[in-house]
């Protein structure tokens, strides 16, 4: 068994705010980040796969395919957008754009794209001091 | 869905090592360079893990400013700009980044409740890691 990760990087703005609280829930909470005119981050997304090597390629997952599905399903929809305005999984009332949220979102994209190998983890960086990770985990 | 938080903070500190239970020259031995007796310093990094469900209502798994505070309160206001050697923690054990880590781990063990904390590693340099589990 083989680990494997890419890397990619998006730029996107994005807010926290939970419509369900009051204006002031919302700065106790989240503090800068609740200003609705929203803020901007580089991301750095890793994904990680784990499978077998292949005898005859070498491969654990054809890196161009896996690259093509990462830009497909989330550098092409993430960068460059404000993510609670553009990006479905973010909308009012829906998740909000944690760095621990978009680990999920973009798991939920990538999950049953990648058929050669198993997903491991997705790792978000917001900033090179604090990134989240998930595993599939309930 | 559980997810994991990982939030990374710098101190430098100074730090000399040298066991009083060896000879000079066993203590030069087993340090080298690091034995010097001025000490010397290193910009040291932690990097902790925590995990948690993440709150339907605020999209996190603990409140940063939570984490951020207990490390100001109790990591970085104990370690940093600090000569180690003359901290309490290391008046019985020598100040390496393995002592070091268990004494942050300890931190962590006795005091922070906003989430479960999985890992702990320290960075000496950026050469240098050390791990430590929950």
């Amino acid at each position: 068994m083989v680990q494997l990760t890419r890397k990619a990087e998006f730029s996107a703005s994005h807010y926290y705010y939970n419509p369900a609280f009051s204006a002031e829930e919302n700065l106790r909470r989240f503090g800068k980040c609740s200003n609705l005119n929203g803020h901007g981050h580089n991301y750095v997304l890793e994904v990680t796969v784990k499978g077998e090597v292949d005898p005859v390629t070498g491969f654990v997952v054809d890196l161009k395919k896996l690259k093509d599905i990462m830009n497909r399903e989330v550098v092409d929809v993430f960068d460059h957008r404000h993510l609670n305005k553009e990006v479905p999984e973010f909308a009012e009332g829906k998740m909000i754009p944690t760095t621990e949220n978009l680990a999920i979102a973009i798991w939920n994209r990538l999950a049953d794209e990648i058929k050669e190998a198993k997903l491991h983890r997705v790792r978000v960086y917001e900033a090179p001091d604090l990134f989240a990770d998930f595993y599939g985990e309930a | 869905m559980k997810a994991y938080l990982n939030r990374r903070y710098s101190f430098p500190a100074s730090h000399r090592l040298h066991s009083a239970e060896l000879s000079e020259e066993q203590n030069r031995a087993a340090y080298g360079k690091c034995n010097n007796p001025y000490g010397h310093g290193h910009n040291y990094t932690i990097e902790v893990t925590v995990s948690g469900q993440v709150d339907a209502h605020t999209g996190m798994v603990c409140d940063l400013v939570e984490l951020d505070s207990f490390v100001q309160r109790h990591v970085l206001s104990v370690f940093d700009h600090a000569d180690l050697n003359t901290l309490p923690e290391f008046a019985a054990t020598v100040p390496t980044s393995e002592n070091l880590g268990l004494a942050i781990q300890r931190i962590f063990a006795n005091a922070f409740r906003a989430a479960k904390v999985e890992h702990i590693r320290l960075e000496e340099t950026s050469n240098n890691l050390f791990d430590f589990a929950m």
